[in-house]
């Protein structure tokens, strides 16, 4: 690994500014709390929320989050009916702008294997049931269209400010694999 | 190509093991790992799908049992010797012992990597054929096995789905991933119901959405 760096720096094909520069990035910027700053303002504006189901690329740009593997953003709502799971079973798609780079877990053989055939055994694994006459749909990412969840907003956080919702988001919850922290959790 | 990345629907893995508080990186070397993927990438020398087919053509045992940087650094090695960039005897050597080949792109510096990450690159493109297809229409995708790249999983062929979006023309992946140009086709989300997946004992509340390219799909009177 150190020596493909080391020849590549060598012989010049890669710029070692360059590659600071894409660590540091996905290290300390992109990240989680860019998607549940999206989420957030979606569960207090409803007109956002609107242009956020209608093109997700566009709307979360009004938020200067966009580039690599956010090209073509759809964002997929919960609903009492429906709950949304997001996997990539070829490889790791996901939509980095807005939740930064993939868990472990999310490019690994068990949870690739089953999210498509078994997804309440997978969500069990994280400690999530959900009733079973709900809708569990889940999204492969086969092609270019990244997807984010939208899940619901947390039942006693009324009047709550977009900053103090965005902390109830957690990340597993816009990828559909858990649920948004309860109003409680971060009193 | 039936490779070890097309998971969906495989069994014998185990449960799913999320980590609490998960890091961005376990190690410096992730770092790199990722840094030199994408460093490289801008050369020009390759494209998406042709790093996606480098990746699923790791041998099984190999693809299976490594992590998933590790599978990235074993496909940008393969794909850094197969064009005479980087030699495996470089690489055992820690240094240069052939000259650099000329690239279709120059390295890039940090200002130019900074604007491709938050540019981008999209995949759709224009097209002079309107689609085929509409929402609520149903298709039937085609039982296919071909060696070279595909975005059609094994788990998605052959089925009856309905088109619930129609997302666009995009760049074909099964002929991009070859040289063979960008041919784009329009691209749609196909919703399976699970027992259409998966047989009769499938989770009845079960439904998958598929992305698929239009040549996918078998003809429509089929």
């Amino acid at each position: 690994m150190r020596a493909l760096e080391t020849v590549l720096l060598a012989k010049g094909y890669v710029d070692p500014d360059a590659l600071d520069l894409i660590v540091e990035t996905y290290e300390t910027k992109i990240g989680p709390r860019c998607g549940a700053q999206v989420v957030a303002k979606a569960w207090v504006d409803p007109a956002y929320k609107q242009r956020l189901l209608e093109d997700g690329t566009a709307a979360v740009a009004e938020l200067s989050f966009s580039g690599r593997q956010g090209e073509h953003l759809k964002v997929v709502e919960n609903t009492d009916q429906i709950h949304n799971l997001v996997v990539c079973t070829l490889c790791s798609c996901y939509p980095w702008p807005v939740l930064g780079l993939p868990p472990v877990w999310y490019k690994s053989a068990p949870y690739r294997s089953r999210a498509v055939m078994d997804p309440r055994g997978v969500l069990s694994d994280f400690g999530l049931a959900l009733p079973k006459d709900k809708t569990i749909r889940v999204w492969d990412s086969t092609a270019e269209i990244r997807y984010l969840v939208l899940p619901q907003r947390p039942a006693g956080t009324k009047n709550w400010s977009e900053e103090r919702l965005a902390e109830l988001v957690t990340r597993d919850s816009m990828i559909g694999t858990g649920l948004p922290l309860a109003a409680g959790a971060s009193q | 190509m039936n490779g070890p990345q097309d998971l969906g629907g495989m069994m014998g893995f185990g449960p799913v093991r999320p980590e609490v508080d998960e890091p961005v990186f376990h190690a410096d070397w992730e770092k790199r790992a990722l840094a030199i993927t994408l460093a490289s990438a801008a050369l020009g020398e390759w494209n998406l799908d042709m790093g996606r087919h480098a990746r699923e053509s790791l041998p099984p045992h190999i693809y299976l049992s490594v992590s998933y940087y590790e599978i990235w650094t074993r496909a940008l090695a393969n794909m850094l010797a197969e064009r005479g960039m980087v030699t495996p005897e470089e690489v055992a050597a820690a240094r240069t012992l052939v000259p650099p080949v000329a690239t279709k792109k120059p390295k890039a510096d940090q200002f130019q990597v900074a604007a491709a990450l938050s540019k981008g690159s999209p995949y759709d493109r224009p097209v002079d054929h309107p689609a085929r297809f509409g929402i609520g229409e149903r298709i039937v995708t085609k039982v296919m096995h071909p060696s070279t790249h595909t975005r059609l999983p094994r788990y998605a062929r052959g089925k009856a789905g309905e088109i619930v979006a129609v997302h666009g023309a995009f760049v074909f992946p099964d002929s991009h991933a070859h040289g063979l140009g960008e041919q784009p086709h329009w691209c749609y989300g196909v919703k399976f119901s699970g027992r259409e997946l998966w047989g009769a004992e499938a989770d009845a509340s079960l439904e998958v959405i598929v992305d698929c390219w239009e040549p996918y799909f078998q003809d429509r009177a089929a």
